[in-house]
């Protein structure tokens, strides 16, 4: 079991308000080498949870093991086996060459230079970083930064790989590369993958399993079919036509494709424009936390 | 370089390479360094002449030196107590630092006392030899002092960065820490002997000071290397830099601890 949660409790305590309980009697079992999407809603207790299993946040009550460490007391030797991207946080020095960086972590875990060498150039040649590895991380563009990040994270060839909001701000072809290039990386090494994301396209394209959760409540765990069922019609063909007029096209994606719904659509009209939208994350969880009732 | 090792000397580098990218900047503290070394010349100089060309043991070229190494020694001693760490703690950056296989605050210390030993090239030096060229000073003839005064610098640049440390790690609990910096502002730089040398102090404000670290920082450093105290004197000295080194330095240990049940990481 690489993740193992049980009854995992924290309670904030608010200067005049009652206590916030961000995350309830959580229990959470994740096996080696499955990918699993951890979603929910802003303030369903996603980011209060990762810290708890990487050690960085004392839980209030229950207990959780991490790679079958207790992230307290193993802190260290934890962070050897564990890989985490906060997407709102840099773990770059800022004022340094990105190339930098690579070598100051490598330092951090004890990577020996033929090691450090090899792994380095893999993640560079995968993630294309060679043409900004002098480039100060300040002056790197977000999509160039967020790879820079995920090689930051992954140097030291983790067995679980912890990513918070990896996509946050990319545009689709950035965010595209970093799905690509993280499939292929848990294909090359058998990583397990933890994920939270408001983007439905990083659950469907990386997450074999879901597990949404609400007011720090699990609400739903189950297999990513699953949750397409309950909310693939949520996905709308929003056309443009040619006499000024718009039109949504709501479709379940797990049964017709854009595509045919698109060509269905410019049969009976002149297209001008279109554009796809996913369903959102907060919708998600609201009606599988409906149907859960 | 043993492993164990290897990352703080890594984050000593980087704290050196960080601070040269601020030539500008750097350049401005000099200026600024240097115009308020002219101020100290005018008024204790002035000083050691009303008092017939000697006060204190100090005559006008120890005054001087006195003067420079002080007004030099300011790039690389934290009198103002900010540091990354603070901003750290305050935005829940630190989540990135807990996440790492290292001692969190042995690779905060190595950082900024590699900020403080390049601050030697573009503020220390040439501080001293603006003095050295402009007014002029006494300075040891003798190898020894100048040995044993490296040293001493280092120890002080080390305990100016584990007291900052100790200082930033109340933001565990306070969030805000500006109201502890200013205060340790306004009595760092008086102890520490920036404005006169503590030796001027009446004794009972001589043995308050000598009760806080300030003095090992930058008074002592400056004692040993101008060759104001030597032989067992300076060794006496640097005994009890070590003793503040390991006190500031078990403190911000303690206190790292204790904040790591208490945070609660800031901003998601």
């Amino acid at each position: 079991m690489i993740i193992e949660t049980d009854q995992l409790t924290r309670e904030f305590k608010r200067r005049g308000k009652p206590k916030l309980v961000a995350v309830d009697h959580l229990d959470i079992r994740v096996e080696p080498g499955e990918t699993v999407g951890y979603i929910g809603a802003n303030g369903a207790g996603k980011s209060t949870t990762i810290k708890m299993l990487t050690g960085i946040l004392v839980p209030t009550s229950g207990s959780v093991r991490t790679c079958g460490l207790d992230p307290l007391k193993q802190r260290r030797e934890l962070a050897r086996r564990v890989g985490v991207v906060f997407g709102q946080r840099s773990q770059l020095w800022w004022d340094l060459p990105t190339a930098e960086s690579f070598t100051i972590l490598g330092a951090i875990h004890h990577l020996g230079r033929t090691e450090l060498t090899a792994r380095r150039d893999e993640l560079v040649e995968q993630l294309e970083l060679g043409e900004f590895l002098s480039t100060p991380v300040r002056q790197l563009s977000l999509g160039q930064r967020m790879r820079a990040e995920v090689a930051a994270a992954l140097l030291h060839s983790p067995q679980l790989i912890i990513l918070d909001e990896p996509t946050i701000g990319l545009d689709v072809l950035s965010k595209q590369r970093l799905r690509d290039f993280l499939v292929a990386e848990r294909r090359r090494h058998g990583t397990t993958l933890l994920l939270t994301t408001h983007d439905m396209g990083d659950i469907e394209r990386l997450c074999e399993r879901v597990l949404v959760v609400d007011h720090g409540r699990l609400a739903y765990d189950g297999s990513l079919a699953g949750l397409s069922r309950t909310v693939g019609a949520q996905r709308v063909l929003v056309v443009d036509l040619a006499d000024g007029t718009r039109q949504r096209i709501p479709f379940d994606a797990e049964k017709v494709t854009a595509a045919t719904v698109l060509a269905q659509a410019s049969e009976r009209a002149e297209v001008r424009d279109l554009s796809i939208e996913e369903p959102d994350i907060e919708d998600v969880v609201r009606r599988i936390y409906s149907a859960a009732r | 370089m043993p492993a164990t090792l290897a990352p703080y000397w890594r984050l000593f580098l980087a704290g050196i390479r960080q601070q040269s990218t601020y030539r500008l900047a750097m350049f401005g503290g000099l200026v600024a360094n240097t115009t308020f070394g002219f101020l100290k010349v005018a008024m204790l100089l002035a000083t050691v002449r009303a008092a017939g060309g000697e006060i204190q043991g100090y005559d006008i070229g120890e005054m001087s030196a006195y003067i420079w190494l002080s007004q030099g020694l300011l790039g690389s001693i934290n009198l103002n107590g900010r540091t990354a760490f603070a901003d750290r703690i305050k935005t829940g950056d630190i989540a990135i630092d807990f996440a790492r296989p290292m001692n969190v605050q042995w690779g905060q210390v190595a950082t900024e006392v590699g900020k403080s030993v390049y601050a030697l090239l573009p503020r220390g030096l040439p501080s001293v030899a603006i003095g050295a060229l402009v007014v002029g000073m006494t300075m040891p003839v003798t190898p020894l002092p100048y040995l044993l005064g490296v040293v001493s610098l280092l120890l002080g640049f080390v305990i100016s960065a584990t007291t900052a440390y100790a200082l930033n790690t109340t933001g565990f609990w306070l969030v805000e820490t500006r109201g502890v910096q200013v205060l340790y502002m306004v009595v760092s730089g008086f102890f520490a002997g920036l404005f006169v040398p503590i030796s001027f102090f009446p004794g009972w404000l001589l043995a308050i000071a000598q009760a806080t670290p300030f003095p090992s920082m930058m008074m002592f450093p400056i004692d040993i290397v101008s060759g104001r105290v030597t032989g067992s004197g300076a060794y006496a000295l640097l005994g009890v830099q070590l003793l503040w080194l390991l006190v500031t330095a078990v403190l911000g240990h303690v206190l790292t601890l204790a904040g790591r049940r208490k945070v609660e990481i800031q901003g998601g």
